[in-house]
């Protein structure tokens, strides 16, 4: 494993694996041990086209614990928004020496063309790309899930997750849909028709369009943010409604099996897709979800950049 | 391939350890048992069982991953990290007694000293192996031996024990002639 493109690129093996290693990161960082020197002299970059507060910060963190140097590189107020290409970004931080580059772009597959151009030696992490991926999310979205329902080891098998909301936009759906589905559980999407995409059938996992009739169903509940700076259109007809179709309250979460749990990958609008005494309710790992995203990508990076560097390849041009 | 050591003599060799540890700790008490997974770990819990046996008390036992400290790892694919488990009492003042199954460059235990270190200050640091094999890389040296064996660095020692193996065995393979 070189790069980690999209959750398609990793085997059940592989997936597995990177939950294994977070386990027992986490173990360790909640014990003993609070930074590694595993990475010593590794350079991590964080190229962020698009706004992040925890992604960013969660890679920063992961990467520090594992005595990485970490380069926060962000559009705004850097060469990027002066127009520079994708290009010449990736020959800067390979000059610079950049062993893993974090990427989050607006456009889906910029993370792809970042590490298939072979512009730069170093691992390709999407960390987010339009509305097409965000696997270290769904990785740790798995992995909490494995902790609170399959005692924190093996797959997801038998498990029934709902994932609920806007589906069309979301990157967070599409890479736990397919790593959910590979770890085994069943996938169901719950929102309404206009949020989710084209050719949602060919993802493999049921459709409804009533939360009402799925909540008493599902082993966990995963809310999605609705999106609205990607809406340019109308999508429902009002907040107000669409809270009260597809908002998850108290009232619902009661509903859920005695063991059900309640997540959202943040940043939240409360009042819309969850209301405020549902966020806090013990049932939501919320909070914890960003804890465990750090494991999560302390195990990526470990597992991306303590092998073996490959060379650069020789009918590659570069540092002209 | 040949064996150099049975399942008696292996359990002979680990009962000897045993005492030998007591016997230079003046005891049992303030004495941690770490073994350093696979087979060390396993190592470990047996020593234990003889030192409880006979002191009659229960010796503090855990394991601990030396991966992350390994100085190889931008040498090879990266390796899946093992389970770590420090006893609930911690390692400080504590005399800290590394366990492995064959002592080869020493750069295992130099990687476990690394880890100690994040852990804690332990009073003191020894180290038992049930193999020592030579060849040594760094300036370090067991405090407990269960069987010197001098090899070539073609061959490789292996120890195979009953809780992963099916069986109790040391054996030596690539050996020019038996």
């Amino acid at each position: 494993m070189r790069h980690l493109l999209s959750i398609n690129d990793l085997s059940m093996t592989e997936a597995i694996e990177i939950l294994d290693t977070a386990t027992e990161l986490s173990r360790l960082s909640e014990g003993a041990v609070k930074k590694f020197p595993t990475l010593r002299g590794r350079t991590v970059v964080n190229l962020f086209f698009e706004d992040s507060t925890r992604t960013r910060i969660s890679f920063e963190a992961a990467a520090k614990r594992l005595s990485a140097d970490v380069i926060n590189f962000s559009a705004k107020g850097s060469s990027l928004s002066k127009g520079e290409s994708l290009k010449d970004t990736a020959l800067t931080l390979q000059a610079m020496g950049a062993d893993a580059v974090v990427i989050r772009h607006g456009a889906s597959g910029a993370p792809h063309q970042l590490a298939r151009q072979q512009w730069m030696t170093g691992s390709v992490i999407n960390a987010g790309d339009g509305t097409h991926e965000h696997p270290t999310q769904a990785l740790l979205d798995a992995f909490t899930i494995r902790r609170h329902l399959a005692q924190g080891s093996g797959d997801l098998q038998g498990l029934r997750i709902g994932i609920v909301g806007d589906v069309l936009h979301s990157r967070v759906a599409r890479s736990n849909v397919l790593l959910l589905q590979k770890l085994g559980a069943k996938v169901v999407l719950i929102a309404p028709p206009t949020l989710l995409p084209v050719g949602v059938e060919e993802w493999g996992a049921e459709v409804s369009y009533s939360l009402d009739s799925e909540i008493d169903n599902v082993n966990a509940i995963m809310m999605l943010r609705v999106q609205r700076e990607r809406m340019d259109d109308l999508y429902f007809p009002s907040e107000r409604e669409y809270s009260r179709n597809f908002g998850l309250n108290l009232e619902r979460i009661n509903a859920m099996k005695s063991d059900a749990i309640v997540m959202h990958p943040g940043p939240m609008n409360r009042g819309l897709e969850i209301s405020a005494d549902g966020a806090d309710s013990p049932r939501s790992v919320i909070v914890e979800q960003v804890a465990n995203g750090v494991s999560v990508r302390m195990a990526v990076l470990y597992l991306l950049l303590s092998g073996s560097k490959p060379e650069l390849s020789s009918t590659l041009e570069v540092g002209v | 391939m040949s064996v150099v050591l049975n399942a008696g003599e292996i359990a002979r060799a680990l009962k000897r350890i045993s005492h030998e540890i007591l016997e230079k700790n003046h005891g049992s008490s303030e004495v941690l048992l770490l073994g350093i997974p696979t087979r060390g770990a396993f190592l470990s819990a047996r020593i234990a069982r003889e030192i409880n046996e006979i002191e009659n008390t229960s010796i503090p036992v855990g394991t601990l991953d030396i991966t992350m400290y390994r100085d190889d790892l931008r040498m090879r694919p990266p390796r899946t990290l093992l389970p770590t488990e420090i006893p609930s009492c911690g390692i400080d003042d504590k005399h800290v007694v590394l366990i492995d199954d064959v002592f080869y460059s020493g750069r295992t235990i130099r990687a476990a000293l690394d880890a100690l270190n994040e852990i804690g200050r332990p009073r003191s640091v020894q180290l038992a192996v049930l193999i020592d094999r030579g060849h040594r890389e760094l300036p370090i040296r067991a405090d407990f031996v269960g069987k010197n064996i001098p090899t070539s660095k073609e061959e490789s020692v292996r120890v195979h024990l009953s809780e992963i193996d099916n069986e109790d065995a040391v054996t030596i393979e690539g050996r020019g002639k038996e």
